[in-house]
């Protein structure tokens, strides 16, 4: 993935305009205002919490028991998570960029309806479908035993629903750009679909898999709203970052302060590595 | 797949069609046939249905009625519900985009249709290598797709086409997006591939040219339906339709090759540029644009030029030019019936030409292309 992405950096470099020379057709001066302010509007509080951080006492506060609690479970859920969004959203990008049935249209907003839905209420709906009285938990509870709500499993389970879209989204839209033409030529290879799949199309949109599953782990990470209606704030089983940040503006500032900015941290490793065109084309 | 590996001799099978196929604003209507070995091109306009054609051949499009026979087997029969999805129908595509996988290597992608059959890699990958030096690539096998030059590309394109040995093989206007320099070496090159080698090929194309130097016969498409068809020579010389006279309109002289030229089969020799793929004793054509015809009332002097005798037949007028149209002299050859000069007007008016003037076409050698052109 690296390698096409350094290709096309280095060919986008190439055709840039040259600027010494490139007058272009100008811009109303106007729209500098606004978009400097929009810019300070993210670049600001990320400062403020660097300015806030309390550095003496980072080290301190980064290794407390419930910090690496948190961390490690907010890593190995969204770990989970992504794989899920992969073999599930993976087989449904493929079918909506693909599939000739009728209604795949309106099926494709439906997946986005995570993107757009507030994560408090996609908890809410998972807690009622899977809650010991929930239309699908009454069974589980009774047949097998097993409760979902405030477990590790749920706190999965609502990440992946709030980052299955970004996934989905940036593999259909790498499948739709690789077009089908070389499945065709595979075919007149003798490729059945199955090893054309295989051997062309997976290969080929694997910079699209991965920019999708660094952007849904992105999402994991900062999961809060679903989590916490879902799965509750549980140490050790249910508490991620997020919600231990939360948890922390409340009795120790500099405590939230100092997760929030391992949060910042992650996420800018996480642009630097995927910030691919995927994310520019989302919405 | 049909028997026998790429690159022997008579791969192909003989090609049976009769296809309909109706689209709102548009039909398809036409048979098609192509002995074993044959090389059949289909030409037409823009929105004839060559596409949709290819398209049925291939087997990415099922028409509403009609079969296709690729040697014994039945890949399409409407009326039995026969329909063998493309990977199973041994048809292979070279398209005018080479589409090489661009996650492979030249090998790879020459070796992914024998994998695709079951042929152990090692196995395959040696087969690719062979073939790619056999379009004349050997040093590119390791690079990828993005490391190569279109007409690389194209080469490579080739092989892979032919590495699984197809019964029938489509040729989609296969020159129609190289540089003007890559044409010639890539024409000479399909021309021993596929004609030379016997495989069994339907070509479309644009180019009267290539259908001379590569095709057996001719199917002209125009609508949806055959309009002319026969051997190559007689259909482009001898246009019916307006569509082929237009991308006809080349002075064609049939013959064998030989050094200074092409010796027709009276023994006249017309002097020209041999392409590299025709050699002495080979048949050939020799190929001209009818612009670069001078016409002279009395045989002149000068620079060595190809000097023919001509009675003149008729005087068409084509906008800014008019062409004269050439009939055998008395006792002289007759292959210079038809051959065609573009002339100014002000020149006929000089001549004092009118039909059945005696006169002279003279052409230079170097405007005269020498192209093998079988049968």
């Amino acid at each position: 993935m690296t390698t096409t992405l350094d290709q096309e950096s280095r060919s986008r470099r190439r055709s840039a305009p040259d600027r010494r020379h490139d007058t272009g057709v100008g811009l109303p001066w106007l729209l500098w205002i606004p978009a400097a302010l929009a810019f300070a509007l993210i670049v600001f509080p990320v400062l403020g919490l660097l300015i806030k951080a309390d550095w003496a006492r980072m080290p301190e506060l980064l290794l407390s028991d419930a910090a690496l609690d948190a961390l490690r479970l907010s890593l190995l859920t969204a770990a989970i998570s992504t794989a899920l969004c992969i073999v599930l959203g993976g087989p449904l990008a493929v079918v909506l960029a693909r599939g000739r049935l009728r209604g795949l249209r309106m099926l494709r907003s439906v997946v986005l309806l995570p993107l757009v839905l507030p994560p408090v209420v996609g908890g809410l709906a998972l807690l009622f479908l899977l809650g010991r009285t929930g239309l699908v938990g009454r069974g589980l509870d009774l047949a097998f035993g097993i409760t979902v709500p405030f477990t590790t499993a749920a706190v999965v389970l609502a990440q992946t629903f709030v980052a299955m879209p970004f996934l989905v989204v940036s593999l259909e839209g790498a499948l739709r750009t690789a077009g089908r033409r070389y499945e065709a030529v595979a075919a007149t290879l003798g490729a059945s679909p199955a090893l054309a799949f295989r051997r062309i199309t997976v290969p080929l949109v694997l910079p699209g898999l991965a920019s999708g599953a660094v952007l849904a782990f992105a999402r994991c990470l900062g999961e809060f709203g679903a989590t916490i209606a879902f799965a509750g704030s549980l140490q050790g089983t249910t508490r991620t970052l997020p919600l231990l940040v939360y948890l922390e503006r409340e009795t120790d500032v500099d405590a939230a302060v100092a997760l929030s900015l391992l949060l910042v941290v992650v996420a800018v490793v996480v642009i630097a590595v995927g910030r691919p065109r995927t994310v520019e084309g989302l919405r | 797949m049909s028997p026998g590996g790429p690159g022997t001799p008579g791969t192909g099978s003989g090609l049976d069609a009769a296809i309909s196929l109706q689209r709102p604003g548009f039909g398809l209507d036409v048979e098609l046939a192509a002995a074993p070995g044959e090389v059949l091109a289909v030409l037409g306009p823009n929105g004839a249905g060559k596409s949709t054609l290819l398209g049925v051949l291939a087997g990415l499009l099922r028409p509403d009625a009609g079969h296709v026979r690729v040697g014994d087997t039945v890949i399409t029969d409407t009326a039995a519900g026969v329909h063998v999805p493309a990977h199973r129908r041994g048809v292979g595509l070279l398209a005018q985009q080479a589409l090489l996988f661009p996650h492979l290597t030249a090998v790879g992608n020459v070796a992914f249709g024998p994998r695709a059959a079951g042929v152990p890699r090692r196995e395959a990958e040696r087969r690719a290598r062979e073939l790619l030096a056999e379009v004349d690539v050997a040093a590119l096998a390791d690079r990828r797709p993005a490391q190569m030059s279109g007409g690389q590309q194209q080469r490579v394109a080739l092989a892979r086409a032919l590495a699984p040995g197809p019964g029938l093989l489509l040729l989609d206007e296969p020159l129609a997006a190289l540089d003007v320099d890559a044409t010639p070496a890539m024409r000479s090159l399909l021309r021993r591939m596929i004609r030379d080698a016997k495989q069994t090929a339907v070509l479309v194309t644009h180019s009267a040219l290539d259908a001379l130097v590569l095709a057996d016969r001719v199917v002209v498409l125009t609508g949806g339906r055959v309009v002319e068809h026969g051997p190559t020579r007689e259909v482009l010389t001898r246009p019916r339709s307006p569509f082929t006279a237009r991308i006809a309109g080349l002075d064609l002289v049939p013959g064998t090759a030989c050094a200074e030229g092409l010796r027709t089969d009276d023994g006249t020799v017309v002097s020209g540029r041999s392409d590299s793929a025709t050699a002495p004793g080979d048949r050939a054509v020799a190929v001209f644009p009818p612009s670069a015809v001078a016409v002279y009332a009395e045989p002149p002097h000068g620079s060595p030029r190809n000097l023919l005798p001509v009675r003149l037949a008729a005087i068409e007028p084509r906008g800014d030019v008019v062409r004269l149209r050439a009939g055998a002299v008395d006792g002289g050859p007759d292959w210079v019936e038809g051959l065609a000069a573009d002339v100014t007007p002000a020149a006929v008016a000089d001549l004092g030409a009118e039909p059945g003037s005696a006169l002279w076409f003279v052409v230079k050698a170097t405007e005269v292309g020498i192209h093998a052109a079988g049968s």
